[in-house]
């Protein structure tokens, strides 16, 4: 693996395979009445967020806790564009405090990346969520939560998606969750599907490595996970879809819709839901909505991440667990 | 009065001659000229160039001399073979008046490396509303021909036709950045491959190409001469190409790093690649090679843009958009334009000298031919010359060049500014 965690892009298959079922251990953390893991004891990390995000970094927070990581939160929020503190500044003052992780939320894309390979910094950087570039925590957690439910907690361990058929649905010219999906499912030998207006796809789509759809009712039948997007409703201030009803009707997702999705597909969201716009409240209610499992299965899968990057060559995490049952 | 032999030397890539230089003039061009009284540079095997003349380059004098002076910029300018350069109007406060074009003028004259020749707003404060006072400006002591709101577009339909037609009375010209405000909203970078991949803003080319297009037809409908600034897409040329295949009065420049660089570099996120307009792709760069060998492209201007440090040690998007250039330009046609075939050095004479002084309404004092009883602004390059680009040794103030740590071919030796010499063995006189 990489040292730095800022694309998803910059995981191999076997990477990735090993971040899923490293988080599997961790989630067999989650279920023990003690909840903490002694591996990153004494160490330092930061939670570096320019750009408002409290699920996201509640998640972080709560998976460095586990892993019993000493957190500094760091909200510099508003002060990414402006003249106030540069991320320059901040990441040098971070340095002198010797934090040992940064994760990094920000509002303008390439930031996790100019903080990495910039020289500011020594310290491992996880991308918590650039701009309109990438999350890759997000697209992990999607495909922990997708090789759960369409392979199996046991039976998923050690295997990829090869095969599955996935769909991105929404404002995908916005979302770094899309990109962050549709490269990291690739590498794990999904076949991805993006749908949305044509408006909302980017110009340059054409060599990602996925199929673009304008049409959500040809693509549901063939579909094992449906995953839509927020949409803002701003943007049709900006015409990129006429009214929230034309969009909803034509992208948004509603009981009749989920009808027709094979048996066993799920329907997944990142977060925040906009209800009424692109996901009826019946559908967001449904139990093969996995927005919740999405919310949990962050924390197991921010845990792996972070004792992968900064736990190096240290035993696996059953070793120390077991430790720590003999206490 | 002092006399200069260059002895030897390949006139505009021709022939090895002798130069003499007397006073402020060339008094002799020919073989086995004497020496005598005069200081002899040894020149065998370089190039000898009509000083170099910039049509687009901001000084940033007055308002932000914290990135460029008059006196640094015009050093840095002869540093790279220039005798002229033409200083854009988006300064603080803007050159919109008589009295700030004016001011511009005398601090050149008074830096006493290269020629300052003011550029004037075509709007009040650049804002495209109101056209400024062209003609005071053209009056004034600074004798101003080029207007332009370069960096921002006159976008209004009916101000650029106003523009075009009354500067027609004193036969000035418009120099339009063609940019359509409304499709390059939050833009920052080319829209394509790379800016779907990296999730930045997409600048679309035909933001630049319908505007373009639009300019074009109004200066045939009015009859009047319009010149486009730093073209970067392979369909302006096309439009351009076009145009004046109708016999439309239009000019066109291209800068050196749309010359050589693509978006492809944008992938790093370094901001020192952040310019206005973005690089393009790789076939909008050997377009815009290919036009500027067969005509179509007029003219090579740098489009210098100094930053200071910080505002581009930031995240892309908070950082200013713009590169330095004169210090590289002619080395970056070298090695795009010359070492490639495309260019001869009597064309990179023509386009980065004799047609800039041409399009400025500056040919009675540069861009004139190397021959006797012509001003001596000239230029020395020792082509055969390689070396890595470290911008701590630049004469401008900023440092904010894509090249630092490149390989370009080719040194300016001498830079002679009306017979005097502005720069020496490669260093500033
Ligand atoms: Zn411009």
């Amino acid at each position: 693996m990489k040292r730095h965690l800022i694309s998803a892009a910059d995981l191999t298959r076997d990477d990735a395979v090993l971040i899923l079922d490293t988080a599997e251990e961790m989630a067999r953390v989650a279920d023990r009445p003690i909840k903490k893991l002694p591996t990153l004891r004494g160490r330092t990390i930061c939670n570096l967020f320019f750009e408002d995000s409290t699920r996201t970094r509640i998640s972080f927070e709560a998976a460095e806790k586990r892993l019993s990581a000493d957190v500094i939160n760091f909200a510099a929020k508003g002060s990414s564009v402006s003249k106030g503190e540069s991320l320059k500044d901040t990441a040098q003052t971070l340095e002198a405090m010797g934090v040992d992780a940064v994760v990094i939320r920000h509002g303008a894309s390439g930031a996790p990346y100019r903080l990495a390979n910039s020289g500011w910094i020594d310290a491992p950087v996880i991308n918590a969520g650039d701009g309109t570039h990438q999350h890759p925590t997000q697209a992990l957690l999607d495909a922990f939560t997708m090789r759960r439910r369409l392979v199996g907690r046991d039976a998923g361990l050690g295997k990829d998606l090869a095969g599955r058929r996935i769909t991105i649905v929404g404002d995908v010219l916005h979302s770094r969750v899309a990109r962050s999906n549709v490269d990291l499912l690739h590498t794990l030998g999904a076949e991805v599907t993006l749908v949305a207006p044509p408006t909302l796809v980017p110009v340059g789509v054409e060599t990602w490595p996925c199929e673009v759809s304008y049409s959500l009712d040809e693509v549901l039948p063939k579909s094992d996970a449906v995953m839509m997007l927020r949409v803002q409703r701003e943007r049709m201030n900006a015409a990129f879809f006429p009214t929230e009803r034309e969009y909803s009707r034509r992208y948004g997702l509603d009981a009749a819709r989920m009808a027709r999705m094979p048996e066993h597909a799920i329907v997944m969201h990142p977060g925040p839901m906009v209800r009424g716009m692109e996901i009826t409240a019946e559908v967001a209610d449904s139990d093969r909505c996995t927005v919740v499992e999405q919310v949990a299965n962050g924390v197991s899968v921010r845990m792996a991440v972070l004792y992968l990057l900064l736990g190096g060559s240290e035993p696996a995490v059953t070793a120390p667990s077991r430790t720590e049952e003999t206490k | 009065m002092s006399k200069t032999l260059i002895r030897g030397a390949k006139v505009l890539g021709g022939e090895a001659q002798d130069v003499l230089i007397d006073g402020e003039t060339i008094s002799e061009v020919g073989t086995g000229l004497s020496a005598d009284g005069a200081t002899v540079v040894e020149a065998a095997g370089q190039v000898l160039l009509p000083g170099l003349v910039d049509l687009h380059t901001h000084l940033r004098e007055p308002g932000r001399e914290d990135s460029e002076t008059v006196l640094t910029g015009t050093r840095a300018a002869a540093s790279g073979g220039y005798t002229a350069v033409f200083a854009m109007a988006n300064t603080f406060p803007v050159a919109d008046t008589a009295g700030v074009v004016e001011q511009v003028y005398r601090l050149g004259k008074e830096s006493g490396y290269c020629d300052v020749q003011p550029i004037g707003a075509v709007t009040i404060g650049l804002e495209g509303k109101k056209l400024s006072e062209l003609g005071a400006m053209h009056e004034s002591a600074a004798r101003v021909t080029v207007f332009s709101d370069d960096g921002k577009c006159v976008d209004d339909a009916v101000i650029m036709r106003r523009a075009l037609e009354y500067v027609k009375a004193f036969g000035g010209v418009i120099a339009q950045h063609a940019q359509e405000p409304r499709l390059t909203e939050g833009a920052q970078m080319n829209e394509g491959i790379v800016s779907a991949e990296l999730g930045l803003g997409g600048w679309p080319a035909v933001a630049e190409e319908s505007i373009i297009a639009r300019d074009v037809l109004l200066a045939e409908h009015v009859g009047s001469r319009v010149h486009i600034c730093h073209l970067s897409t392979a369909g302006s040329v096309e439009i351009v190409r076009w145009a004046k295949s109708r016999g439309i009065d239009v000019t066109a420049e291209v800068t050196p790093h749309h010359l050589l660089l693509t978006d492809e570099l944008v992938r790093s996120y370094n901001p020192v690649y952040k310019v206005n307009p973005p690089l393009r792709t790789e076939r909008d760069v050997m377009a815009l090679r290919e036009a500027l060998a067969d005509g179509t492209i007029d003219i090579v201007a740098t489009d210098h843009a100094p930053h200071p440090h910080e505002d581009k040690d930031c995240e892309w998007a908070a950082a200013a958009m713009g590169m330095v250039g004169l210090e590289t330009a002619l080395s970056v046609v070298q090695q795009t334009m010359v070492e490639t075939g495309l260019l001869d050095w009597a064309g990179v004479a023509e386009r980065m000298s004799f047609a800039p002084a041409r399009i400025g309404g500056l040919s009675h004092l540069h861009g004139r031919p190397v021959s006797a009883g012509e001003p001596a602004n000239l230029t020395l390059v020792d082509t055969s010359y390689r070396g890595v680009v470290d911008p701590a040794g630049f004469a401008s103030r900023s440092r904010n060049t894509p090249y630092e740590g490149r390989e370009l071919p080719g040194r300016v030796t001498h830079t002679f500014l009306r017979g005097r010499t502005t720069v020496v063995d490669g260093k500033l006189a």
